[in-house]
């Protein structure tokens, strides 16, 4: 089986069984609006404020509700050790990796698609003229923080821990990312709203840099 | 063993020798003064915090392709120093900076680059000590530690593109740089000690590391075995 098909299956997969209960996504989403809503009470920023801070808090919000969501990704196979039936299966553990890379993108865009309307309208920022030049920056924002994140809830799913440990793992690995797609994001918010080049492509050289390294590396992640 | 001594005592000469060096022997800085002297012992336990991480990264990969424990003490005991030379650092730093820059610290750079480094290495030693099984934590630490060498670089190049303050470097750093020769002399001298320490630190972790992997092995040995008193004796009786 080729590993495109392999991952295809995988990937269906994981939608499946997610899409079950959605638990993980609503509880993620619900996480992600908590942050948002904190965020006006600590800070009580003005619209303008709003417009200069509405990235940064945007963005870490992401980050933490990925943190805590990437975790379950690995760990609930291992209550049946399904993951040792998807060893034993003949395909790459690439396939496996990649299928639950995208899984978790999946899932991070839906939260994202119901968070950044929300965000715009409780801060009162117009997002109507950049929508679609903010999903490019979305896009290579969350895969970079699910190519990530995942590989680190497979090596955190062996510790003691291991809720505490990813965000430990995770978000400090995150910060050229977390920069990146906060300055891209913040070029899109200003009166003439003008995409960043120089970020945009930091954030895709993130992206190609922790990619190739997962499918280099993925072979000692998934093994026994 | 005596080489061992003999080497302690020649780099405990060096370090107090390259002491009295920075603090008598070289000239005094034309607008800083005697604060600039910390620049002696910063700058090297930053040369010597990279070459530690840099050897963390190759024992990283040698384990993962050749899968030998000693590799991965190695890795274990190189960021544990790495962390110690980054901590001095990180701590000469600011002590530094407060006359000079008038502020404790800014998120310049470097100094931002140093202290997510100096996070990256602390995560993967808690890391290590999270996960139980030997072979598993040897494993994934070195992913990870493979990982945590990836991001320098771009946490380095995001942060330049951000903001910058930290002096330029004044060694090899182009054009209107350059040190007097005998601060220069001086400092050699003092990146030789403080490798010199960082080296024996190095070899005693190191040794230290394998030791407790042998135990931990030996240990595992033990209690596979049945080793009650009543199966001892029952094989004497037999």
């Amino acid at each position: 089986m080729t590993t495109t098909r392999a991952a295809a299956i995988l990937l269906a997969k994981e939608l499946r069984l997610e899409f079950r209960t959605r638990e993980l996504l609503s509880a993620t989403i619900v996480f992600a609006l908590v942050i948002v809503v904190l965020f006006s009470f600590a800070f009580d920023p003005t619209a303008a404020e709003s417009r200069r801070y509405g990235p940064g808090l945007l963005w870490i919000a992401f980050l933490f509700a990925g943190s805590l969501m990437l975790n379950p990704s690995f760990a609930r196979e291992q209550s049946n050790d399904t993951l040792d039936a998807l060893r034993m299966a003949p395909i790459s553990p690439f396939a496996i990796l990649s299928a639950k890379m995208l899984a978790n993108f999946i899932f991070m865009s839906l939260v994202e698609l119901v968070l950044v309307p929300v965000f715009s309208v409780l801060y009162n920022v117009s997002l109507a003229g950049v929508a679609g030049r903010l999903a490019l920056v979305l896009v290579l924002g969350t895969i970079g923080l699910t190519v990530t994140g995942t590989v680190f809830s497979a090596i955190a799913s062996h510790a003691r821990m291991r809720e505490l440990l990813l965000p430990l793992l995770l978000l400090p690995i995150l910060t050229p990312l977390l920069i990146a797609a906060v300055e891209a994001t913040a070029s899109l918010l200003v009166d003439q709203p003008e995409l960043d080049r120089t970020w945009v492509a930091s954030l895709a050289g993130f992206d190609i840099v922790f990619l190739t390294a997962s499918w280099l590396l993925c072979d000692y992640l998934i093994e026994e | 063993m005596k080489g061992r001594i003999a080497t302690t005592i020649v780099v405990g000469a060096l370090i107090f020798f390259a002491g009295y060096a920075a603090l008598f022997l070289a000239p005094d800085e034309k607008t800083m003064h005697v604060i600039q002297r910390i620049f002696y012992f910063h700058v090297p336990s930053w040369i010597a915090m990279f070459v530690a991480f840099s050897v963390v990264f190759v024992a990283n990969i040698a384990y993962l392709a050749t899968r030998k424990a000693t590799w991965d003490c190695l890795g274990v005991s190189a960021a544990e120093v790495g962390v110690v030379c980054c901590t001095i650092g990180l701590a000469t730093g600011p002590l530094w900076a407060r006359p000079v820059w008038g502020i404790w610290w800014t998120w310049d750079a470097r100094l931002t680059t140093t202290f997510i480094l100096w996070l990256l290495y602390i995560s993967y030693l808690l890391l290590r000590g999270l996960l139980d099984d030997p072979e598993k934590k040897a494993t994934l630490s070195a992913v990870f530690g493979i990982f945590a060498f990836l991001d320098v670089p771009l946490v380095y190049v995001s942060n330049r593109l951000w903001r910058t303050q930290h002096p330029q470097p004044v060694i090899l750093g182009g054009n209107g740089s350059g040190l007097d020769p005998t601060m220069g002399k001086v400092l050699l001298l003092c990146v030789i000690a403080v490798m010199g320490v960082m080296i024996i630190v190095l070899f005693d972790r190191y040794r230290l590391e394998r030791l407790r992997h042998e135990f931990e092995e030996l240990r595992l040995e033990v209690e596979t075995r049945d080793l009650t008193p009543a199966s001892i004796l029952g094989k004497e009786s037999t």
